[in-house]
């Protein structure tokens, strides 16, 4: 064998010691998730348990668990707790049913030729500044003079006006990007074969959909309500600007943080909680695994 | 760094509540509490600028012409003195408190709510006010106030005032319209179409309205509330959000909303209100009275540019720049001389500057505590933090 002659590769110091060469590979990015990532969430979590000055609003560093009895036991706060779980369950669904045939048609109907293009007509609301886009859905679901209700007229409906709906609407549209990318790249990987077999044994179009499609591409929906999910429960400036006097979770945050950052800290780690549980819902399910 | 400095700020918090707790407790000795928060004021004389100046100021209040080049009185200032001029502006005043709170600010424009949370805090320090020389020339009727002043103390110089106005859609609800019942009252023509204020201070708006509907409540300061009479107020604000359209603190938010015909009922401000046809936009002082505000020039409690500072208090205060800024902001001037230097000869007509009685019943804004504002000592009132949360459940 002639390979036992060749002199082993001289290596440098990182290829002598795997160990270091290890750590000035993720050092900095390890730094930087435990230090800013996890150090201003566990920043969060430890200010939640104090208390401010009812007077100054300085902040008194003394142990006490009211700030979470306050979020917990408070029907107001419990009502956008649902609320804003509501809406972000009302938009992740809509995401759904607009991405999926999108999806569809850009990744198994259009040409090749086609399909970058099509893509790109997708990620460019993104490259938008997100004001502009909400306040764009402002002047268009403004109830008198927008162009929904211009549109809405003829059919004797006014505009959906400025709440519920309207965030919805306008979340939806944000989001909706988040939605078709991950679903897009889970249709294209699709095998043909699979539709083969599946017709070849006499599946007709919905019945392979059922049983072939919608399993292979769980995953990727899954993903994508991830991002819809957790971007909606986190938002608050869409419903400032076009959700009238409808408040979310962010909202409270927000108008707490000044005055009383300890129960602004406590009402925060709800939305945290909350994906964790429906991460954990989704791990159960599987479908991480195959993403 | 940043947390010793806290750690300062807690200390110095604590032992105001102590100041506070004991001068609670000598209930009527409130007279003779001994020294007033925030140490001894500045002997003098003012000596020559430390160079330079931060500034923590409202919008409009502190102009350097990179908004509109007419308007601009800091630079003057800058050559002036010589001192550097940093400013930094803020949208509420909450926010206000909390960057005082971080430190690093020389000299605010502290609205009512604001200044006695800092007065209390150590955050600021007394005004000797003869380094002022124009103090003289301030309207009687806003020195010594309540919001400025605390044991015959002084802590800074009036700057201008303003009430908090009901505006309406003449459109829809026609020409006369004269009380705050259209944004209260369920069978108002503006039901659907309510704008109020999105701040906790609002609730003395409602208290303001009570005052006049409901005498028996016997509510005379809307910030000196105690759980009755707030409970009132929170319960006319229940009954009046099913009446709102939007609640506004962006004052572009309110602007939009007023053209696009949705918010048809409104408290507003002078300043949004120049912006609107009058033809279509309505707008006074409602006959209940209202709220209002009234900000004062303070001087932070540690800042090391102390000459710079005293210079700006007496810079604001002079006739010809507490025109320029109040004319440009759109509010009544504090100096009496600043009315014969305005641009428009009638500003001061417009904005009631001189007119005493139009102001008596223009309650500026204030920080509620425990303490009555009103003097009452047999009841406590509710207190700011609470108000707060009142607020922030309120709008959930």
């Amino acid at each position: 064998m002639t390979t036992a002659v060749v002199a082993p590769p001289k290596g440098g110091f990182g290829y002598r010691h795997p160990r270091a060469r290890l750590a000035a590979l993720l050092g900095a990015p390890m730094a930087w998730l435990i230090v800013v990532y996890l150090g201003s969430l566990a920043a969060l979590f430890l200010t939640a348990f104090w208390t401010v000055d009812g007077f100054t609003g300085a902040l008194v560093r003394t142990f006490t668990l009211e700030n979470f009895v306050d979020v917990f036991t408070t029907p107001a706060y419990l009502q956008v707790m649902a609320r804003t779980i509501g809406i972000a369950l009302a938009v992740t669904v809509l995401c759904l049913v607009l991405a999926v045939p999108l999806a569809y048609f850009m990744a198994r109907v259009a040409s090749k030729r086609w399909q970058p293009l099509l893509v790109a007509m997708i990620l460019t609301p993104l490259w938008a500044s997100y004001l502009v886009k909400v306040y764009a859905w402002r002047a268009m679901l403004s109830p008198e003079s927008g162009v929904v209700a211009w549109f809405m007229s003829p059919f004797g409906l006014g505009g959906p006006g400025f709440g519920l709906l309207s965030i919805v609407i306008t979340l939806t549209y944000l989001w909706l990007p988040y939605m078709i990318l991950p679903v897009y790249a889970g249709f294209s990987r699709l095998p043909d074969s699979m539709l083969d077999a599946s017709a070849d044994l006499g599946a007709k179009s919905w019945r392979t959909f059922r049983s072939v499609v919608v399993p292979l591409i769980f995953p990727s929906i899954v993903a994508g309500s991830i991002f819809t999910f957790s971007l909606s429960l986190g938002d608050y400036i869409t419903a400032q600007i076009v959700g009238g006097k409808v408040q979310m979770l962010g909202n409270v945050v927000q108008q707490n943080y000044v005055t009383n950052l300890p129960f602004a800290a406590a009402f925060a780690t709800i939305p945290v909680i909350i994906v964790l549980i429906y991460l954990a819902a989704v791990r159960r399910s599987g479908a991480l695994e195959n993403l | 760094m940043q947390s010793s400095r806290l750690l300062k700020i807690a200390v110095a918090t604590s032992a105001a509540a102590l100041v506070l707790a004991a001068c609670g407790g000598g209930s009527d000795s409130s007279t003779d509490a001994g020294a007033a928060p925030g140490g001894e004021a500045f002997a003098g004389p003012v000596g020559d600028g430390e160079g330079k100046l931060s500034v923590l100021a409202w919008p409009g209040y502190a102009e350097d012409g990179s908004t509109d080049p007419s308007a601009d009185w800091v630079t003057p200032f800058e050559e002036a003195t010589g001192c550097q001029v940093d400013v930094k502006t803020f949208g509420t005043s909450d926010e206000a408190v909390k960057l005082m709170q971080g430190g690093g600010y020389d000299v605010i424009s502290a609205s009512g709510d604001a200044s006695l949370r800092l007065i209390y805090g150590e955050n600021i320090q007394p005004v000797n006010l003869d380094l002022v020389p124009n103090y003289a020339d301030i309207f009687p009727d806003l020195k010594d106030r309540s919001h400025n002043t605390v044991n015959g103390t002084s802590y800074g110089v009036p700057h201008g005032r303003g009430a908090n106005l009901l505006i309406w859609n003449k459109e829809k609800l026609g020409d006369s319209v004269d009380s705050w019942s259209v944004m209260f009252e369920p069978d108002s023509p503006a039901a659907g179409g309510v704008g109020p204020y999105d701040s906790p201070i609002y609730i003395a708006d409602a208290a303001v309205y009570l005052m006049a509907t409901q005498p028996d409540l016997g509510i005379t300061d809307p910030y000196a509330l105690d759980q009755a009479q707030f409970d009132a107020a929170i319960a006319l604000l229940q009954q009046q959000k099913s009446l709102v359209s939007e609640y506004w603190s962006d004052y572009l938010k309110q602007i939009d909303a007023v053209n696009g015909g949705t918010m048809t009922g409104a408290t507003s401000w002078q300043v949004i209100v120049n912006g609107f046809d009058p033809a279509v936009v309505g707008s006074t002082k409602a006959k209940e009275g209202a709220t209002g505000w009234s900000d004062t020039w303070m001087i932070a409690k540690d800042t090391p540019n102390l000459n710079c500072s005293y210079k700006w208090l007496d810079w604001m205060a002079s006739p010809a720049t507490n025109a320029q800024a109040a004319e440009w902001f759109g509010e009544a001037p504090a100096n009496s001389k600043a009315c014969e230097l305005t641009a428009d000869p009638e500003h001061c007509d417009k904005f009631h500057a001189g007119d005493t009685a139009y102001w008596e019943d223009v309650y500026y804004w204030n920080t509620p505590t425990e303490q009555c504002l009103d003097g009452r000592t047999d009841v406590t009132c509710v207190p700011y933090a609470e108000w707060s949360k009142a607020w922030s459940e309120l709008r959930s």
